[in-house]
């Protein structure tokens, strides 16, 4: 149903869904991820009154067109039911346009997405590392960062 | 009864050096300043409260200020965003002053072999003990804790 209600509402914008043993995947372009959005969580039949995650993958290594998708998990208490969001950005442009305006809490998960993967929130009102110390260099959790690479404040380098 | 002696030497006295008297007396007066992290500190907990018990050797009585304490026991994963406080907590504590390395982490950066953690803290300050195990028993921080008044006792005694 929930599916059915996204594809109907945005059509063309819904590039592919799944339901792999009962969760709920739309994928969609990231020009519409805040109007989907605030879809999920007005419609009276869907309200998603909480946005229990919010995080990015890097597909390097996977085979996929898109170099990072940014990942949606949505939940209504009310209902009990769950959606996920996924939306592909591209390794030249990987910006979305936040959420902080429709779930307060966007503001870390976002904050956080960045930090690790280089993700930029257009409109966040603060996108600064959270995870990170400042004068960290690069995003460690994509996967063209080096694993033995280390940037420590103290002490040897590397 | 027993009849009172006043001859000195039958009432019975021992000799030492001043370092070794000194040593003794460190020895059985650690004052410890937890640096607590991670998950290591539960088994910290177990070994400072009453079932394993840390004040029988004389260490029971952990300070929070780096300036009253002689021990420093660095206890849990050690990111490179906290080192800078911990190589700054060591430099606070006045001398004489030792580090144990509580839990693997500490010692090599454990599993934790990736971009956030520091590979050990004693490429940052200096350290007397290690305690390795993920977390380790609490006999086994008993035994190195016993190591460590080991060493402080045959140490040249600064005064
Ligand atoms: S050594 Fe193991 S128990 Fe101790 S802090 Fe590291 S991961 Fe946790």
């Amino acid at each position: 149903m929930i599916l059915e209600k996204i594809k109907e509402k945005f059509g063309e914008a819904v590039l592919e869904t799944h339901s792999f043993r009962g969760d709920d995947t739309a994928i969609i372009v990231k020009e519409k991820i805040v109007e989907a959005a605030k879809f999920l969580k007005e419609d009276p039949e869907l309200d998603f009154n909480v946005l229990i995650d919010l995080t990015a993958v890097d597909c390097l290594k996977l085979d996929k067109p898109h170099r990072f998708e940014v990942v949606y998990h949505f939940f209504s208490v009310a209902k009990k039911h769950r959606v996920r969001l996924k939306v592909p950005l591209t390794e030249e442009d990987p910006v979305v346009d936040t959420l902080t305006g429709l779930w307060p809490i966007a503001n870390w998960f976002e904050r956080e997405a960045w930090d690790m993967f280089g993700v930029k929130f257009q409109g966040h009102p603060n996108l600064q590392r959270i995870l990170m110390y400042d004068e960290f260099q690069g995003h460690p959790l994509r996967k063209d960062y080096p694993v033995s690479k280390r940037q420590p404040l103290v002490g040897p380098q590397n | 009864m027993i009849e009172k002696n006043t001859d000195t030497l039958s009432m019975g006295f021992f000799t030492t050096k001043v370092n070794d008297i000194v040593g003794w007396a460190r020895k059985y007066s650690i004052f410890q300043y937890p640096f607590i992290t991670a998950c290591c500190g539960m088994e910290y907990m177990s070994v400072a409260c009453s079932h394993y018990d840390i004040d029988r050797f004389g260490a029971g009585f952990p300070r929070f200020s780096p300036r009253q304490s002689d021990v420093l026991f660095v206890v849990g994963t050690i990111s490179h965003k906290i080192a800078p406080v911990l190589k700054r907590i060591y430099e606070q504590m006045t001398e004489p002053k030792w580090v144990v390395a509580f839990g693997v982490c500490t010692c090599t950066g454990g599993f934790y072999d990736n971009y956030a953690t520091v590979q050990g803290i004693d490429t940052i300050i200096p350290v007397d003990i290690y305690i390795p195990g993920c977390p380790p028993r609490p006999e086994n921080v008993l035994d190195g804790l016993m190591k460590l008044q080991e060493k402080i006792q045959h140490s040249k005694q600064a005064i």
